[in-house]
């Protein structure tokens, strides 16, 4: 279709629109590209007033860890290769193998299958190959663009951030699982039911959502350091202190994101027709068999958004981890913070530069594969009012 | 739906709600009005060191903790009234900073602090997002639409990454002699320390919050975008109205409700600003009400949480969120009052 004349705009406006696109994707994106080439440099380049150092490296290349154009090459064959299998043979894949009505389940196994594989070949196969390669090439072998992992093997490793990637994958899932199997069970009873009651709960859950969650924490910290004296009598000599314990915070994390929780679901089991329900009722099933059989099935959708969500809520909480847990426990958001309180060195800056971009990847991940999900999920809540 | 059927589906959300959101709600209320110290007494300790001649002996008295039997200082409750509230707010020392006619003393009391600059970001950001988030929705309209997609996947990171990363990284570009600061010295020619003073930190946190927050703003537009009346748009080509008269009269009146619930939830979140204080770790000059709380709530030096403090400071933080509540309560009352006609 082509656009009558009256309608086609100026140059000037087109020229001014695209470069406003430009400039703003440069905004998004520069930082967050930045710390991620920063984390990969000596910290002489990486805290370097002069862009090209930082890019280039010359102190890196100096200590003779770099990316030669062979390596460069290779690497992009090798990116290129993995992305066609994962635009092309992941989706038949899943459609073939996942069992009925479990499509997300079998995405999330793919991707996950996926990343292993990836990390296998990408880390595990392709560097020893071109070591060889690049001994035997000459001059394509020399290093180019200096770049290190020794902070990342510093962090992972040596300062055991793995420990606290494992407490986050720990809080991540119970907050996803309890909320959304919560969660799903109300929506849809607020949906289904027009009732004043139902109205008043949505209210009130409104005023829960703009709670600050210091105003919580206020609460909960004093019985929560005190609970072992507090449930004695309850539950005698096993009482625990909730203090410090993953599961207290899943709980806790939980009930802050119901309030959000209920209100996007409700609006998703709003937009699948009342009739479904009847048919099922008919049909001689009860409200649960009905909600089980006929509109979960319908649902996946809308919980994999509101999952999403969750998941964000739970993996970037600071400050409900950072006062409830204890050092042993703490997730990996709070975890940065401890680099800072030893911050004496360049070297541990860009340790914490490292274990930023660690903690970015995933998201990203998440982005790429959920996009579209994501966009729906702010939609859904914004459309309906 | 019978009752029985509605409860039991209900019945778990509004149980953790109450016992995790309502109930430590109440409590806070309760905590903001009481203390809690450790019970002291005070002793005569004589205390005796070798000398020539004589012993020289020093009688002092000490205030010591009472311990219970397993060792454990005991503790005492008290109701105090409004002493916590006192002791944040401090309106002596307001009357005086008053009296004198000094604003710089009243900025010298935390709470006052940290009021001001919770208030100035929270007015200061939303017309910014609102203005770049409309003019990226109209812009990505007008892309091609090949390109459109790689465009919101861009614009999703700032908002999906995690907040304390995302003010770090920022943070990471001006530090010291970071990249962009070497580049504005190079600039403009003369010495700049961003993290120095407040107001360099405050545009920063201004900077970082409309990056964060922009990319939201903008898919919903976008998605409003979608939905406008293409017969109203020609007809008002008809009427000879321009390119900014159809934006002005056509678009943005379409897009008002969505520019409403924008508002309102940006008012709530950055209201709650939190993380731009730690991520910049602006402490020393730059203050917000969450993190005053926080604050309260972190142990000090001798591993006591102020509680009653962190209790009255987070009531007061609560009397900003419901005025700002009201004007959302009504809109959702209207409707709701709306739709059962």
């Amino acid at each position: 279709m082509s656009t009558p004349k009256a309608l086609r705009q100026p140059f000037s406006l087109r020229l001014g629109s695209a470069a406003f696109l430009i400039f703003w994707c440069l905004i998004a994106a520069f930082p967050i590209f930045w710390i991620g080439v920063m984390s990969f440099k000596v910290p002489v380049d990486a805290f370097a007033p002069n862009p090209f150092d930082v890019v280039f490296g010359p102190e890196t290349r100096a200590r003779g860890k770099g990316l030669s154009i062979l390596d460069i090459v290779l690497g992009l064959v090798v990116l290129w290769f993995a992305a066609r299998v994962a635009m092309r043979n992941l989706s038949p894949l899943v459609a073939k193998y996942s069992p009925f009505g479990v499509v997300a389940l079998g995405w999330i196994a793919a991707s996950l299958a996926f990343g292993v594989g990836f990390v296998i070949v990408f880390f595990g196969i392709l560097p020893p190959i071109l070591g060889v390669l690049n001994g035997i090439a000459g001059p394509l072998g020399a290093p180019i663009i200096g770049l290190t992992t020794e902070h990342y093997q510093a962090v992972w490793f040596e300062n055991e951030f793995w420990r606290n990637f494992v407490n986050s994958l720990i809080v991540t899932t119970g907050v996803v699982t309890v909320s959304l199997t919560v969660g799903t069970l109300a929506g849809y009873g607020l949906a289904r039911s027009g009732s004043n009651i139902a109205f008043w709960i949505l209210i009130i859950a409104l005023i829960f959502r703009a709670l600050p969650h210091s105003v919580l924490v206020a609460g909960y910290l004093p019985v929560f350091v005190n609970s072992a004296e507090i449930l004695r009598p309850i539950l005698g000599e096993a009482a625990p202190t909730l203090y410090g314990q993953p599961l207290a915070v899943i709980a806790v994390l939980v009930s802050i994101n119901q309030p959000f929780t209920i209100w996007m679901l409700r609006s998703f089991f709003q937009s699948i027709p009342v009739d479904l329900d009847e048919s099922a009722r008919v049909d001689g099933c009860t409200h649960f068999q009905a909600f089980r059989w006929v509109i979960m099935p319908v649902m996946w959708p809308g919980v994999i958004t509101t999952g999403l969500f969750s998941f964000l809520l739970a993996y970037n909480d600071f400050l409900v981890t950072s006062l409830l847990l204890d050092a042993q426990n703490q997730t990996m958001v709070p975890g940065i913070v401890g680099y800072f309180n030893r911050e004496t060195t360049t070297t541990d800056q860009v340790e914490a530069v490292a274990a930023a971009v660690s903690i970015t990847a995933p998201l990203f991940l998440l982005v790429m594969v959920f996009q579209r999900q994501i966009v729906s999920g702010l939609t859904a809540g914004a459309v309906k009012g | 739906m019978k009752f029985r059927t509605f409860a039991m589906f209900v019945g778990p959300s509004i149980f953790l709600m109450i016992l995790f959101i309502a109930a430590p709600l109440a409590t806070v209320f309760l905590q903001s009005f009481q203390i809690t110290q450790p019970v002291v007494e005070t002793q005569q300790v004589e205390t005796c060191t070798p000398g020539f001649l004589e012993q020289t002996c020093v009688t002092e008295t000490k205030t010591v903790p009472v311990l219970d039997e397993f060792g454990n200082p005991v503790t005492t409750t008290e109701w105090v009234g409004f002493l916590s509230y006192q002791r944040v707010l401090q309106l002596d020392r307001v009357g005086a900073a008053l009296a004198a006619g000094s604003w710089q003393q009243i900025m010298a009391i935390d709470f006052w602090k940290a009021l001001r600059f919770t208030l100035t970001f929270t007015l200061l950001t939303l017309p910014l997002i609102l203005v770049v988030g409309l003019g990226l929705a109209v812009a990505v309209n007008n892309a091609a639409k090949a390109i459109r997609g790689q465009i919101i996947f861009v614009s999703l990171l700032p908002f999906i990454i995690t907040p304390v990363i995302g003010s770090l990284s920022i943070y990471w570009l001006f530090v010291g002699d970071g990249i962009l600061t070497a580049g504005l010295e190079w600039w403009l020619e003369r010495d700049i320390a961003m993290f120095a003073q407040a107001w360099t930190i405050e545009v920063l946190m201004l900077f970082y919050r409309v990056w964060h927050v922009a990319p939201f703003a903008f898919v919903i537009f976008y998605a409003g975008l979608q939905t406008v009346n293409q017969d109203t748009l020609e007809s008002a080509i008809i009427d000879g109205a321009s390119r900014w008269d159809r934006l002005r009269y056509v678009v943005i009146p379409h897009l008002m409700p969505l520019i409403i619930f924008v508002s309102l939830i940006h008012l709530m979140d950055a209201y709650r600003v939190f993380e731009e204080v730690v991520g910049f770790r602006s402490q020393a000059h730059v203050i917000s009400l969450q993190w005053l709380t926080y604050d309260f709530l972190e142990p000090d030096d001798a591993g006591n949480r102020a509680i009653s403090r962190a209790s009255a400071s987070a009531m007061l933080t609560m009397i900003g969120i419901v005025i700002l509540l009201i004007p959302l309560l009504r809109r959702t009352w209207r409707d709701h009052k709306g739709s059962s006609h």
